[in-house]
């Protein structure tokens, strides 16, 4: 498998990060070293294996539906880029 | 002092010999002469530090200290603390004062331990060197032309230059353990689920696992019993009762059973580990322990399977990362978008940007059964060998690290290189298992060399028992870099 050009920018766009013709080449090259590594893994017969996320096979724990968090809205709006009236800023999404 | 054990050091606080504050001084003013050359340390923060051994200094005379009260001990920059600088080696998080402690950190506070500074590290934990850090690169003090190991290189380098009692580390693939061997140190990875994750930056969130990093197997269990417990506040938490890593600390060895998966010992391994690593072994023997050849046949496949979980799980953990909340955000943008594409490319560094897309297109639609899901059916496969293996032995050793430290910027182009440096202990993070590294001597180049022992699922206290054995029979573990 080799990635194209296209599929560079496309992920790119998706991970929203701007990148330049240069380092879209630089990527592509160094994805598909990365991707020369991975594929020893396609060849692997798991028919019937089931996936793991958790060795201990946990269940999610729940959790009553109560508010357990004291409100520390201005300590966190203050480490913001940028704040106004108790919200965060962005530019414009709806005209 | 600063070859004191923590033990040594609580005695010493406890008998009124020393304070905290004379003792937290005394590493503040050997940080400001040492740090300058290593980077061990992104932020020093004395008052802070200060103030917290003050009030131990309260505690020690009114009798209510605990065994690492007053003790400085350094933190790795990816743990949120409350008050302090926390920017996980990124500049994405160059401004990130956290407005919250991690459990880990809230631990050390409940415990009485001073915060010394927060360590250096790969950039979100991202790297084998080191060198992946926006705050530049960490220099290892048995030589400073060559990298500590990362991620938690800092962390390695500071213990290793006697910059702080003992520290913590994370390790995700082996962040705690590689740099471990490379600095000459000890350090330990728990099973996974032992230590809450609650404030600590998240890298691959079914992998990252935090732990002790010290001089000494008797240091680390001291560290476990602070950091280790049941936190509601970590989804993946284990309920488990307290227990005392230091219980088994003196137990013999005889009857002991090593396993020695053959997979380790093939091609791959510099001879110079080999060397050392084999002279341990040859030391267990010589305790009572008895070899077992075991076989790990699916770990060859650890590293692809690594390359896909680990950014699969980072590139949705650090969409987080989107300039509006906290953090940097870039300084000219037109619509909301560009505002996120400028501040994720200005505020994340080359290998961070890689793994996010690696991690993006295996998630994309119509690779995922392809990679994710995969790679997790491997790693139940990988997880399975060492059940099988735990059948014929008690724990597992082989080397840490294929190779010790090697020259800032020898691996600087190709990511595929520097991903191999941590073939043998990726493994133990796909299962879950915990490992450990700890100082088996020196070679090539006279750098330290690690050797790795595996344990099965919660058998810290007899890893840390065996560790101790041979510390009691080595002195490797207690060289100190010279000029330093």
């Amino acid at each position: 498998m080799s990635l194209s050009t296209q599929d560079v920018e496309k992920v790119a766009r998706l991970a929203r990060l701007a990148m330049t013709g240069e380092e879209i080449e630089t990527a592509r090259t160094q994805l598909n070293g990365i991707f020369n590594l991975i594929a020893e893994m396609q060849a692997v017969d798991t028919d019937g294996v089931a996936p793991m996320s958790h060795s201990q096979n946990l269940t999610q724990r729940l959790r009553l539906d109560t508010v357990t968090e004291a409100n520390q809205r201005e300590a966190f709006q203050a480490i913001a880029p940028q704040v106004e009236a108790g919200l965060y800023l962005v530019p414009k999404v709806i005209e | 002092m600063f070859e004191s054990s923590l033990k040594q050091l609580g005695d010493a606080l406890r008998a009124k010999k020393i304070s905290s504050v004379e003792l937290t001084q005394s590493y503040l003013e050997r940080m400001a002469q040492l740090n300058p050359q290593l980077n061990a340390y992104i932020t020093l923060n004395p008052e802070l530090s200060l103030a917290q051994a003050k009030a131990a200094d309260t505690r020690l005379a009114v009798g209510t200290a605990e065994a690492l009260t007053g003790i400085p001990i350094a933190q790795k920059d990816i743990f949120c603390a409350k008050g302090w600088l926390t920017t996980c080696g990124s500049k994405m998080l160059h401004n990130f004062v956290s407005p919250y402690d991690a459990h880990i950190i809230a631990q050390f506070n409940t415990a009485g331990a001073v915060n010394l500074g927060k360590t250096n590290m790969d950039e979100f934990a991202m790297g084998s060197s080191n060198e992946t850090s926006h705050y530049g690169p960490v220099k290892n003090p048995w030589d400073t032309t060559r990298v500590p190991g990362g991620s938690s290189g800092g962390t390695a380098s500071a213990v290793a230059a006697r910059l702080c009692a003992a520290a913590t580390g994370t390790d995700t693939g082996g962040s705690i353990r590689q740099p471990a061997a490379l600095c000459g140190i000890s350090g330990l990875k728990p099973t996974y689920g032992v230590c809450s994750r609650y404030g600590m930056i998240a890298f691959a969130s079914s992998l990252d696992q935090a732990g002790p990093m010290g001089r000494s197997a008797e240091d680390l269990a001291l560290m476990m019993n602070v950091m280790a417990g049941f936190d509601e506040r970590d989804s993946t938490s284990l309920q488990r009762n307290k227990e005392d890593y230091a219980r088994n600390l003196e137990q013999p060895l005889s009857g002991l059973r090593i396993g020695l998966p053959k997979e380790f010992f093939a091609a791959g391994m510099g001879s110079d580990v080999a060397k050392a690593v084999e002279a341990a072994i040859a030391e267990y023997r010589k305790l009572g322990a008895t070899i077992v050849e075991i076989s790990l046949p699916n770990s060859k496949l650890s590293v692809p399977v690594y390359y896909v979980l680990a950014p699969a799980e980072a590139s949705s953990n650090l969409s987080r990362f989107d300039g509006v909340r906290y953090g940097y955000r870039a300084p000219e943008y037109g619509d909301l978008t560009e505002m996120y594409e400028q501040s994720r490319a200005q505020g994340f560094g080359a290998e961070v940007k890689r793994r996010i897309m690696i991690g993006t297109y295996v998630l994309s639609h119509g690779y995922y059964d392809a990679y994710y899901i995969q790679a997790q059916k491997i790693r139940r496969l990988i997880a399975q060998d060492f059940v099988e293996a735990f059948k014929q032995c008690d724990v597992i050793m082989g080397p840490t690290s294929p190779s010790t430290a090697f020259k800032l910027g020898e691996k600087g182009d190709d990511p595929v290189q520097m991903y191999l440096s941590d073939i043998y202990t990726i493994a133990v993070n796909l299962a879950g298992l915990p490992g450990m590294s700890i100082p088996c001597g020196f070679g090539d180049n006279n750098m330290p060399v690690g050797l790795q022992i595996i344990g099965n699922y919660f058998d810290e206290a007899r890893m840390l028992n065996v560790a101790h054995q041979y510390q009691l029979a080595t002195d490797w573990h207690s060289r100190a870099p010279q000029g330093i």
